[in-house]
């Protein structure tokens, strides 16, 4: 992996088998003010390719979900355009915009059986009677629910519930399937169980998944592409990798996955980079390619797996950077322990991933942690 | 509602005073209601229920007056209500007739009225729906003579006394309110979810409150339903101004009965219509008990 812009290289890191089902839905410009002090989504522009896996990712109150239901029709727009294969749908009702949606709280119809509520969608384009009862035989087989047609959605799971309703929203065949945070509602394990069900029922149907989530490990496991919002525009666009590894903000990276963070100030960064009394190598390609981070304020960051701790700077490879820390306590985590560090003389909380059954370190021993030049990041702030 | 001749509440009553006991003895397992609760509770209800039975005995008196206990057995009343007469005064089986045309159709109105009013006032917001709301309260606390002398004004000048629309338009009005309250306790546990659901589903929003809102909000619309009828069923105030010779309900006639000339044929009528406002009431509930599901 090579600096590049996430946009660009997105696509090769997405290959799958062209899709007729596939739509692309693209956002122009959107806005949403509700008139508080700042727009709920501000000027997001995206494009979600047809078949494509795409995650809207943030913390709550980001815009992400406003986004989706913007996309939906829920809510009007203040200004932009989103079209689904170039046709503009940014006037049309959520009735007539053919989007099929998956919601927290499954909005199954309570006083509908399974097979009720799965045919709902069919009854109102008005299939006829044995198409419709072979699409709905054919989808709760998709989703593995068959024989519980009868049931009431009152007398199912949880899990068994947000599955009817996936069932009942693919059945149509929407121009794409929206979810807003199916799976929040559910215990871990039914969680990872539905993922899985998700990532194969998107393979099989081959459509436009639009997801939404504050969870990153979700969003690391499902997606093609993760859109991160915050503050009602998006930060960054791209695979789960590059958002991992090549992350632009600190916002980026501190919201997928932990990390080390040195604060730099607003230095010029060249071949080096000074943090208290050290000064480290910058290898080509750890510094964000976003526009103005060479000129503006920014950290350097270094992923738990790829920090080291010795006891001794002599121990560091040679070329490698390094800084003196304090280990403030250790995590056994089975096949492996973090250390939180206390590094420098500032005692910023570092996090280093070493192995179960390596060297073990107590808590109060003077270290040095150290990692290659190229495994570092330097993002804006 | 007018304190006159309301057995629809004595009706009510005694289901009202039973229910949280039972209720109770239920969440305490193996504790008994002691004896003298059940006795209090006996007599409350005997005090409301009595009332509107006794005039059933009384409809099969052989006497000629009102009399207690009733003497003999006889048909003879019954025989009198139900035979067609042309003369105003002892045309019952008319008035019946007109009382449950007039009902029916002031349900109706008040039915339809009064859910797209509560749909209306539950998504809307602020001070100005909250007033709107009271407002709409209103012919629940205004005083029935207050309402009649306006309706009786206003009819007159519209020409609608004595008409059937008349009865329809002015007890719809009254009966109003009860269909509100229902409806909206009934959207108190509504989904509003689910209408984004099955928005996403391709339904415009009148095939949404058709195949979603109205079947989960049933109860509530039923229930204004049947108190929009019996509030019709048995008004008396308003009924007595706007009547005309030509169209009067049941209960002005039995009005008339008892004020012109003292007959006993009202004792049937009072029967009939707390057998009617009785079956009104309990026939949801029997039905729904039998349709419950989960």
């Amino acid at each position: 992996m090579t600096t590049s812009t996430p946009k660009s290289t997105a696509a090769s890191a997405t290959a799958r088998p062209a899709s007729l089902r596939g739509t692309q839905i693209n956002l122009e410009h959107i806005t949403k003010d509700f008139g508080l002090a700042q727009p709920a989504v501000d000027d997001v522009t995206l494009t979600i390719k047809p078949g494509e896996f795409m995650t809207l990712l943030g913390p709550s109150g980001s815009g992400k979900t406003t986004t989706l239901n913007l996309i939906a029709g829920f809510e009007t727009l203040t200004s932009g355009a989103i079209t689904l294969n170039n046709n503009d749908v940014s006037r049309l009702p959520p009735h007539k915009r053919n989007l099929g949606m998956l919601f927290q709280n499954y909005a199954l119809f309570p006083h509908m059986t399974v097979a009720q509520n799965v045919a709902y969608p069919l009854r109102e384009r008005k299939v006829p009677k044995a198409e419709l009862a072979r699409r709905v035989s054919d989808v709760l087989e998709l989703v593995q629910l068959t024989g519980r047609d009868d049931n009431y959605p009152a007398q199912l799971s949880g899990g068994q519930q947000q599955r009817v309703a996936l069932a009942r929203a693919i059945v149509f065949n929407p121009q794409a399937l929206l979810l807003d945070e199916p799976l929040g509602a559910l215990d871990r394990n039914l969680r990872g169980a539905l993922q899985l069900e998700i990532r194969r029922i998107h393979r099989e149907v081959g459509a436009t998944f639009v997801f939404v989530t504050h969870d990153q490990e979700e969003a690391m496991n499902l997606s093609d592409r993760i859109a991160l919002f915050n503050d009602g525009h998006i930060e960054q666009v791209g695979t789960p990798e590059q958002l991992y590894a090549e992350p632009e903000t600190l916002f980026a990276a501190k919201f997928l996955g932990d990390s080390t963070v040195f604060e730099l100030g607003d230095q010029d960064v060249g071949r080096s980079v000074r943090w208290e009394d050290r000064a480290w190598g910058v290898a080509e390609g750890t510094v964000a390619a976003r526009a103005g981070v060479l000129a503006g304020s920014t950290a350097l960051l270094v992923r738990p797996e790829s920090l080291s701790v010795v006891r001794a700077a002599s121990d560091a490879p040679a070329g490698s950077n390094t800084v003196s820390a304090r280990v403030r306590d250790v995590e056994y985590m089975g096949s492996y322990r973090t250390l939180l560090l206390n590094v420098g003389n500032s005692g910023v909380a570092g996090r280093a991933r070493i192995e179960a059954t390596g060297e073990s370190f107590a808590i109060g021993d003077e270290v040095v942690a150290w990692w290659h030049p190229h495994a570092q990041r330097v993002v804006a702030v | 509602m007018s304190t006159a001749l309301d057995s629809a509440e004595v009706e009510l009553a005694p289901e009202v005073a039973a229910r949280p006991r039972r209720r109770r003895a239920r969440k305490r397992g193996i504790d008994r209601v002691p004896v003298w609760q059940r006795v209090f509770v006996t007599i409350v209800a005997l005090y409301f229920i009595l009332p509107a039975l006794i005039v059933i005995p009384m409809s099969f008196s052989e006497s000629s007056t009102f009399q207690f206990p009733p003497k003999g057995f006889t048909l003879n009343l019954y025989e009198r209500f139900f035979t067609i007469s042309n003369s105003p005064s002892t045309n019952w089986l008319g008035s019946l007739g007109n009382s449950f045309l007039v009902a029916l159709l002031a349900a109706a109105l008040a039915t339809i009225l009064g859910t797209a009013a509560a749909l209306a006032l539950d998504r809307l917001t602020g001070r100005a729906p909250r007033l709107l709301r009271t407002l709409m309260m209103l012919p629940l606390v205004a005083p029935s003579i207050v309402v009649a002398v306006d309706v009786y004004v206003t009819f007159l000048r519209w020409h609608l006394v004595g008409t059937v629309q008349g009865y329809v338009l002015a007890h719809a009005a009254i009966a109003l309110p009860f269909v509100i309250v229902s409806v909206t306790a009934a959207l108190g546990s509504f989904d509003r979810g689910l209408l984004r659901a099955s928005a996403s589903l391709g339904a415009s929003s009148w095939r949404s409150f058709i195949t979603v809102t109205a079947p989960l909000i049933s109860r509530g619309i039923v229930t204004g339903a049947v108190f929009a009828f019996v509030t019709s069923f048995d008004e008396v105030v308003i009924a007595l101004f706007i009547r005309s010779p030509q169209v009067q309900t049941l209960p002005v006639q039995m009005y008339n009965a008892v004020t012109s000339e003292i007959d006993p044929t009202i004792s049937a009528a009072s029967s009939i219509i707390v057998v009617v406002v009785t079956i009104v009431f309990l026939a949801p509930q029997l039905l729904g008990a039998k349709k419950r599901r989960r």
